[in-house]
This record gives structure tokens, sequence and C-alpha cells, in this order.
């Protein structure tokens, strides 16, 4: 039996990430269904749904059969890679070096070429079927890979992590619904901030273990990485401005 | 078909891979921890967490740097 402050960490790794990921695929799914109409858009993000719940429950459990010490470097590896690039990121995006992303923009972009291509018939729909589909596999990929990420570190944290991402598909599909329109006020930069330390906290610890590696305080080491990525990330961002500007003062 | 499953590799590609020096850099540091894991004893922990937060934040002061 897991308790609650070992499943508390994966279930909101994957409901923050998973927030990111479905809020991207929203914004897609939205302007399909304005243009084409709804029927087909939402076949083709369930279809994608379906497929990808089929996924985890086949490769979750089958996780279980890899020797602890060879799934604790695999996962720490991608865990690591992906949390990094993740806070990179949003260190970057905090500092105006990258610019945030604009699911506004997005929306228009994808209602456009949908306009281009023109009128739909009465019977099925495949270009609404497929857009959505093809975008909601994409990002759902990613929820994904998430989930099984952050659940692979112990027995029993798939159900926590499975269950803060599908909180996190019910709220934003919820809020698709009421809304109709992309969920740019969403802080998308601070959650992958937060998802991209923690995840970065979890793949360095399970990498750690995998090699060998002893921990000081062993599972409280988790958390006190968490401060440290999220302090150190914090203080970067004012360097990384700074020196953005002055970079771009030099070149022009 | 081909066309989306050569998307979603291309997208899970980039979720690791995007950076590749910083990928590159935070690995060579887990190999070289790995190594030296007896010699640094109860120090590999923080060796390994300060070795990421440094890769990490060279990486991103030097993609500022190239605005």
């Amino acid at each position: 039996m897991i308790d609650l402050s070992h499943a508390a960490a994966p279930a909101l790794a994957a409901f923050l990430a998973s927030t990111v990921e479905f809020v991207e695929a929203a914004t897609v799914v939205l302007a399909v269904g304005g243009v084409r109409g709804w029927r087909d858009t939402l076949a083709g993000a369930a279809a994608a749904v379906g497929l990808l719940a089929l996924l985890t429950a086949v490769l979750g459990p089958a996780l279980t059969l890899v020797p602890l010490r060879v799934l604790q470097v695999a996962v720490g590896v991608l865990l690591l890679l992906f949390g990094l690039r993740w806070l990179r990121k949003a260190i970057l995006r905090a500092a105006g070096v990258l610019a945030l992303h604009d699911e506004n923009a997005a929306y228009a972009k994808e209602r456009d070429e949908m306009l281009k291509l023109g009128g739909r018939g009465a019977g099925f729909d495949g270009i609404a079927f497929g857009a959505a589909f093809h975008i909601c596999m994409i990002e759902g990929t990613e929820v994904v890979f998430i989930v099984i990420a952050v659940s692979a570190g112990g027995a029993g944290l798939l159900l926590p992590a499975s269950l803060g991402a599908a909180v996190a598909l019910v709220m934003v599909t919820a809020l698709g619904f009421v809304l109709h329109r992309p969920m740019a006020r969403v802080p998308e930069n601070t959650l992958k901030f937060i998802v991209g330390v923690i995840l970065s906290s979890f793949g360095a610890f399970w990498l750690g273990e995998g090699i060998g590696v002893a921990w000081p305080a062993q599972d409280l080491s988790i958390p006190a990485m968490i401060v440290g990525f999220g302090l150190i990330s914090l203080a970067t961002v004012p360097i990384c401005r700074a020196r953005g500007v002055k970079a771009a003062a030099v070149r022009a | 078909m081909t066309g989306w499953i050569v998307d979603i590799a291309e997208e899970i590609w980039g979720l690791f891979f995007d950076d590749l020096g910083l990928a590159i850099a935070a690995l060579v540091w887990v190999a070289l921890v790995w190594l030296g894991a007896r010699w640094l004893g109860p120090a590999a922990g923080p060796a390994l967490f300060a070795g990421l937060a440094l890769i990490l934040v060279t990486s991103a002061l030097r993609r500022a740097g190239q605005r």
C-alpha cells in the first residue's frame, strides 16, 4: 500500500505537466471543431485518448518486469533530460529571452489552416477527425511518458500519477466546453517551471539510486533538490534577462 | 498514418534532446559521478545535484548571451 506522502509528488507532477499538454491539444481541438464541426473532431480526440489509455494500461504494469536498478537508470535519465529541458526553457521564457507560448496565436493559426481546407460534406469528415486525433496523440504521448516515468520509482505509483493526468484531462476538457476558446490565461510557463523542477529532482534522485550514489537523507533528498533546483533557477532568471539585454544591445 | 508516427517520434526525441549540448553535458556529468562514486562516498549525491544545477545554469546563460 502506497502512502500519501509518496503518492502526492508523482500525482502533482503528472497533473501539472498534463495540464500544459492538454491545454495545447485543446487549443487545436477547439479551432478544428469551431470551423469543421464537433462530431468528427471530438471523435478523433476521443479515439486518441482511448488509444493512449490502452498504451498506459499495457506499458505501465509491464515496467514491473524490468529490474529496479535498470528501470531507475533508464527512467532517471529520461526524467532528468526532460525536466532540465523544460526548466531551461521556462527560465529563458521568464527572462524574456524566448517568447512565451501564445495559445491565442496557435488557435488563430490552426483556424486559418482549417478555413483554407474548404467546406465539408454531410458525411464523415476525415480532416476534422485526423487533425484532432493527430494533436491529441502527440500531446497525449508526452502525457503517457510523464505518467509512466514519474510512477516508475515505486510500486503503486502508477495509479496516483494516472489520476493526476485524468484530473487534468477532465479539468481542461470541462474548461474547453465552457469557454469555447483557447485557455490563454493558464500560466503555462509557471507550470513548466514547477514541473521542470520536480522532474529534474526525481530524475537526479532515481538516476543516483540506479548508479549506486548514496543520498545523505535518502528520500528527503528529493524535496531538498526541489528547493535547490527551484531557488537556483529563480536566481538565474534575472541574470539571463540582463545577459539577454546586453547581448541584444551589442547586436543593435 | 506514417506522417503522424514520424511527428510523434520527432516530438518524443525533442522531449529529451531539444538542446543537445545540455543533454550531453548532463549525461557526461552523471557518468563521471558514477565512475567516482566510490571515491566521493557520501558526497556523491550532492556532487551529482551541484553539477547538474551548474550545467543547467551555464546552458541557460549561454543561450541568453546568444540572443
